[in-house]
């Protein structure tokens, strides 16, 4: 048995909520929208060639793993990240951590992580969470690695308390196949310089993101992503035929902006946060002003939301015409924000 | 949002959980604030598991005709589809099309069977039956 002593921490989104709780542990005490916000992952993205279940690929972060490299790279701390071709010897490499009593973040499926509940298991490859013990299993000799009657202790940041997963439900989720294959990754911090300037990597991390998302040139990235989506809703709308596949395609841009642990409104919530915090710590009031412009298009984002399951459950008409406009109410309420904190800073 | 606007509407697919969301305290003040579920998700998450749910049954009534194998009902009931199970075993998606033909699934050799089961994290002698409909027994 090997438990190491680790503080868990709901948090909103797997990925920062990991960060978060890996540097808390290693001495660096930031929030998690101060991580995501420095990381730079917020976004806009709507790719109709990589498709999810028949869907195109919609986001609202940056792809998986940005979280750790953008943060890491921006704070300069180095992260220990490895993969394996051979589970059992990712497995063999996770105990190895944890005998060292060093808790470490691991990729894993949702799918097959026993302790989610039922309905919330997708086959999603690249969720976070932290393993900081196991118990069970033989540790000496031959019988080393021993699969039966082992679990783990995992902090998974999306959820209420810590859980237990046993060992080859572990082992499976973070082989999966596919697309976004953890390959069994496994990152800690491995040194976090003294003194961080959390006050310029801020500023330079904002600029990042307004320009990506105000200058992109791809029509479907950023706020142009947005009207592009807005424009798709139209056409839609304007196409009987395509009734069906709209209804479909409504429902999952909800579930990508609320499910997936966004902490609200697809991360915009949790953005407003992170501004908020800048603004307090460098005293600029033009950021707390940025970050009620951002609560206000998440408010929009929530209201989104609201109409599409009134019109799913038929206690509003089907008009797709209404949600492109809501749509573009919003991009404008984000350019505003973008350009203004493009300003501020 | 607002604290006091934080949806509570004790989401069955929650099964008790809940999820963080970012609000604001009535001094705008940004907090965490825990959120039992809201309906909006609610909806949209049904409308998902439904559609695997209805895929599987028409693929059970389709496989007791004969019509494919059990392989495509194992299949949906896993939350997949043909590009998930193609991406998980290694299998070009039109092998696994034509592995739904039941007569072509038979003749399967062992060694293609555990590829399925594996990836579907089911034995061999459980590919070769139907599922039972509508459960998911990991």
């Amino acid at each position: 048995m090997s438990e190491i002593d680790f503080e868990h921490r709901q948090t909103a989104h797997c990925e920062s909520g990991t960060m978060a709780a890996l540097l808390r542990h290693g001495g660096l005490d930031i929030s998690e929208p101060m991580v995501f916000g420095l990381s730079g992952a917020l976004t806009y993205a709507c790719i109709p060639l990589l498709k999810i279940g028949g869907m195109p690929l919609l986001a609202y972060r940056m792809p998986p793993g940005k979280v750790i490299k953008g943060l890491a790279s921006r704070l300069s701390i180095s992260m220990k990240v490895e993969r394996y071709n051979k589970p059992e010897i990712g497995m063999r490499a996770l105990d190895n951590y944890l005998n060292a009593g060093r808790p470490v973040g691991l990729q894993a499926s949702v799918y097959w992580l026993p302790y989610f509940p039922k309905d919330m298991r997708f086959h999603f490859n690249a969720h976070n969470l932290v393993a900081y013990g196991y118990e069970g299993g033989k540790e000496e000799g031959k019988d080393y690695g021993k699969e039966e009657g082992k679990d783990y202790l995992i902090s998974d940041p999306t959820l209420l308390e810590p859980v237990v997963a046993d060992a080859s439900s572990l082992k499976r989720a973070r082989f999966v196949k596919g697309v976004l294959a953890p390959k069994g990754m496994l990152y800690f911090p491995e040194s976090i310089p003294e003194n961080v300037d959390i006050e310029t990597s801020a500023r330079k991390a904002i600029k990042t993101t307004t320009r990506m998302m105000l200058k992109t040139p791809l029509s479907f990235v950023g706020i142009k992503g947005i009207r592009h989506v807005a424009r798709k809703l139209e056409r839609i709308g304007n196409d009987s035929k395509r009734e069906e596949f709209g209804k479909l395609f409504i429902g999952h841009m909800v579930r990508m902006q609320e499910e997936i642990g966004t902490g609200g409104a697809g991360f915009r919530f949790l953005y407003a946060s992170f501004l908020q915090e800048c603004g307090e710590r460098v005293s600029n009031n033009k950021l707390l002003e940025a970050s009620v412009m951002f609560t206000d298009a998440g408010d929009e984002w929530r209201r989104f939301a609201l109409m599409i399951a009134k019109m799913l459950k038929g206690r509003a008409a089907l008009d797709f015409n209404k949600l492109s406009g809501q749509l573009i109410r919003i991009s404008e309420m984000e350019e505003q924000a973008y350009r203004f904190l493009q300003k501020a800073i | 949002m607002k604290q006091g606007d934080v949806p509570q509407n004790n989401s069955k697919t929650l099964s008790g959980q809940k999820k963080a969301l970012y609000v604001q305290d009535s001094d705008g003040r940004y907090i965490t604030e825990l959120s039992s579920g809201w309906d909006v998700e609610e909806v949209v998450l049904n409308q998902a598991i439904e559609r695997f749910l209805l895929r599987e049954k028409e693929a059970i009534n389709r496989a007791e005709k004969g019509l494919t194998s059990p392989l495509e009902c194992h299949m949906y009931q896993r939350r997949m589809d043909v590009t998930v199970l193609s991406q998980s075993t290694g299998f070009f998606k039109c092998q696994i099309r034509r592995h739904f033909n039941p007569v072509r699934f038979e003749r399967l050799s062992e060694r293609k069977l555990t590829r399925y089961a594996d990836a579907l994290g089911i034995s061999v002698d459980a590919l070769k039956q139907l599922p039972s409909p509508c459960k998911d027994n990991v």
